[in-house]
């Protein structure tokens, strides 16, 4: 039998546990030609704000250790184009679309939130309190829980859309973080957002990022993002959305095991676009080899000697 | 017209230059599609480490044979471990990605520049030119028909990376040379040959140039000065290669554009170098 892999995450019905994370997916249509983007479980958008957003200069990325760093700056079109040109596009795919909202002011965040609030076709929104790349907002909303929590309430007050807040790992207790958030009203949490790093040109003894310092990616940030999604589910009882370095169906199950509800694909999906794919179709073998029924089943059970 | 991802067999991977490689994938539906300017986006390997995908410029296509070409500098460690790669191996490609060089619609005389391993897209480019002109698939007449003609100027540090002339030559382009260290042609930057064609250049002229920053900043002058279309084909840093990171963008008129969808060919005016 075909083993079920929905689930239900913050009041969102998602056809399978594996979603595009945000900032590596664009707005959904650039990968169209590559990606049956209906059989994914869902996609988070690049992150939106007030106005648009031109971003950092270059270089913008760059490849290091089984990663990447990466310091676009929120470059996006700005909430009333996103909703004019690219809503239309994406409420075309069968699969759950999650917005990305970011700002420089909570005033900012709300101002986005309220706006899309009314636009068809929008699943829930992810509220970016964690992006390291700018220099106001970003990830100092994240890091201290009085804030991140204004963020989430502020915000929840002007939509009933599920509001995922995404955190930061650049923290001393990402889990006071988690619990500010959960109780401030956000319906789950996704974590990890990119470590802060920085890598140095010694011919030029440049910084090899123009923004100098950057937010690092892929398979070299992994067991620092189970640790923290381990620390955090099991702190809250809200639904916890696993991110860091995933690129195959191993990675995702290890981080479900850990005790996150569903999964997010952003960096794999650069060095191959049927990463996320390969990764639905591991985890629909991983079930049928142990006779799992229902993927949700595996949340949390992770067995550790006490 | 629809990008691909596809298992391409390594038909073979040759040094054919200091540290230059020929690389032939057999890549039936790219050879089929590609336009001069396009690249494809290969993954060196399996594993992890290297982890991005490296674009490149097409350098020929034989659609005949399902064959891909690949011209390459070994630069850092994805281009070396890709030359280590054997025949009959495969390599996961994307492709063809970006918008190419724009076939002017009249004909005329063009210019080609290539500096370094820029020479890669340009023969593609050029092939695609002389092969449009002998064809006489332009829409001219007789007498304009004359004064079309393709002319290639090569930039390389010396002579043994002077690869594809005589086959240019054979083609029917005018070549000429310039190196570094003047063991070949003319001792100098190639840009000191495009001012001199400036000299003899005539009208519905165009420039079509790839290479160095350095270079096409200055070949962006001369046909700026000249007031001469031209076109560039850029290089950058990607992580997706199909414009969904925003991390290859190069700063335009118009504001950041990516390297990848926008270009890599942009109208050299367009650019604003640093």
């Amino acid at each position: 039998m075909r083993p079920d892999l929905s689930v239900n995450i913050a009041g969102i019905r998602l056809k399978n546990p594996v979603l595009a994370a945000s900032g590596t997916f664009g707005y959904g249509t650039e990968y169209a030609d590559l990606v049956d983007i209906n059989r994914l479980g869902g996609l988070v958008t690049k992150a939106i704000t007030l106005e648009p957003r031109e971003g950092s200069p270059p270089p913008r990325t760059v490849e290091t250790a089984a990663g990447m760093l990466n310091a676009i700056g929120l470059a996006n079109v700005g909430v009333d184009a996103f909703i004019k040109e690219k809503m239309p596009l994406l409420h075309k795919f069968n699969t759950a679309v999650i917005v990305n909202v970011a700002g420089s002011t909570i005033a900012e965040y709300v101002e986005v939130v309220r706006r899309l609030d009314g636009c068809q076709g929008i699943d829930g929104l992810e509220i970016n309190i964690s992006c390291p790349n700018v220099k106001q907002g970003g990830f100092l909303f994240g890091s201290d829980p009085q804030t991140a929590a204004k963020v989430i309430g502020e915000t929840r007050k002007v939509t009933s859309l599920p509001l995922i807040a995404k955190l930061t790992p650049n923290v001393t207790d990402i889990v006071s973080i988690a619990r500010a958030t959960e109780e401030a009203g956000a319906d789950a949490i996704s974590l990890i957002n990119t470590l802060l790093g920085m890598t140095i040109n010694v011919e030029t003894k440049r910084p090899k990022l123009a923004n100098v310092t950057g937010g690092l990616s892929g398979p070299a940030i992994k067991p620092v993002a189970l640790v923290m999604v381990w620390k955090v589910a099991g702190a809250v009882k809200v639904p916890v959305v696993g991110i860091g370095g995933i690129l195959s169906g191993k990675d995702a199950l290890e981080f479900l095991l850990t005790g996150a509800s569903v999964v997010q694909v952003g960096t794999g999906n650069f060095v191959d676009p049927q990463c996320m794919m390969k990764i639905i179709h591991g985890l629909e073998q991983y079930c049928q080899e142990k006779g799992i029924a229902k993927i949700s089943e595996i949340v949390g059970t992770l067995e550790v000697e006490k | 017209m629809s990008v691909v991802q596809k298992q391409g067999k390594i038909l073979s991977n040759l040094e054919v230059a200091p540290s230059i490689f020929l690389l032939n994938l057999g890549l039936p539906q790219v050879a089929e599609t590609a336009q001069p300017g396009q690249f494809v986006h290969l993954r060196i390997g399996p594993l992890s480490d290297p982890l991005l995908r490296r674009p490149f410029s097409i350098h020929r296509t034989k659609p005949e044979e399902a064959k891909v070409s690949i011209l390459y500098q070994v630069v850092g460690r994805g281009t070396k471990l890709l030359s280590q790669r054997c025949s009959g191996e495969k390599l996961d490609c994307l492709g063809p990605l970006g918008r190419g060089f724009a076939i002017p619609k009249v004909a005329g005389q063009f210019i080609l520049v290539a500096g370094g391993i820029g020479i890669a897209p340009l023969i593609f480019l050029a092939e695609t030119l002389l092969r449009k002109m002998g064809n006489g698939k332009w829409e001219v007449e007789k007498e304009k028909r004359k004064k079309m003609e393709v002319v290639f100027l090569m930039g390389a540090a010396s002579t043994e990376y002077i690869l594809p002339e005589s086959e240019l030559l054979s083609w029917g382009a005018a070549v000429e040379v310039a190196t570094d260290d003047g063991s070949k042609g003319h001792r100098g930057p190639v840009t000191d040959l495009l001012t001199r064609q400036m000299d003899r250049s005539v009208a519905s002229c165009h420039i079509f140039a790839c290479g160095p920053e350095g270079m096409l900043k200055e070949v962006a002058q001369i046909a700026g000065q000249q007031k001469i279309p031209c076109q560039i084909c850029l290089e950058q840093r990607m992580a997706c290669g199909v414009g969904a990171c925003l991390g290859c963008v190069v700063k335009t008129r118009s504001g950041y554009r990516r390297v990848c969808v926008d270009g890599p060919v942009f109208p050299a005016g367009e650019v604003i170098f640093e």
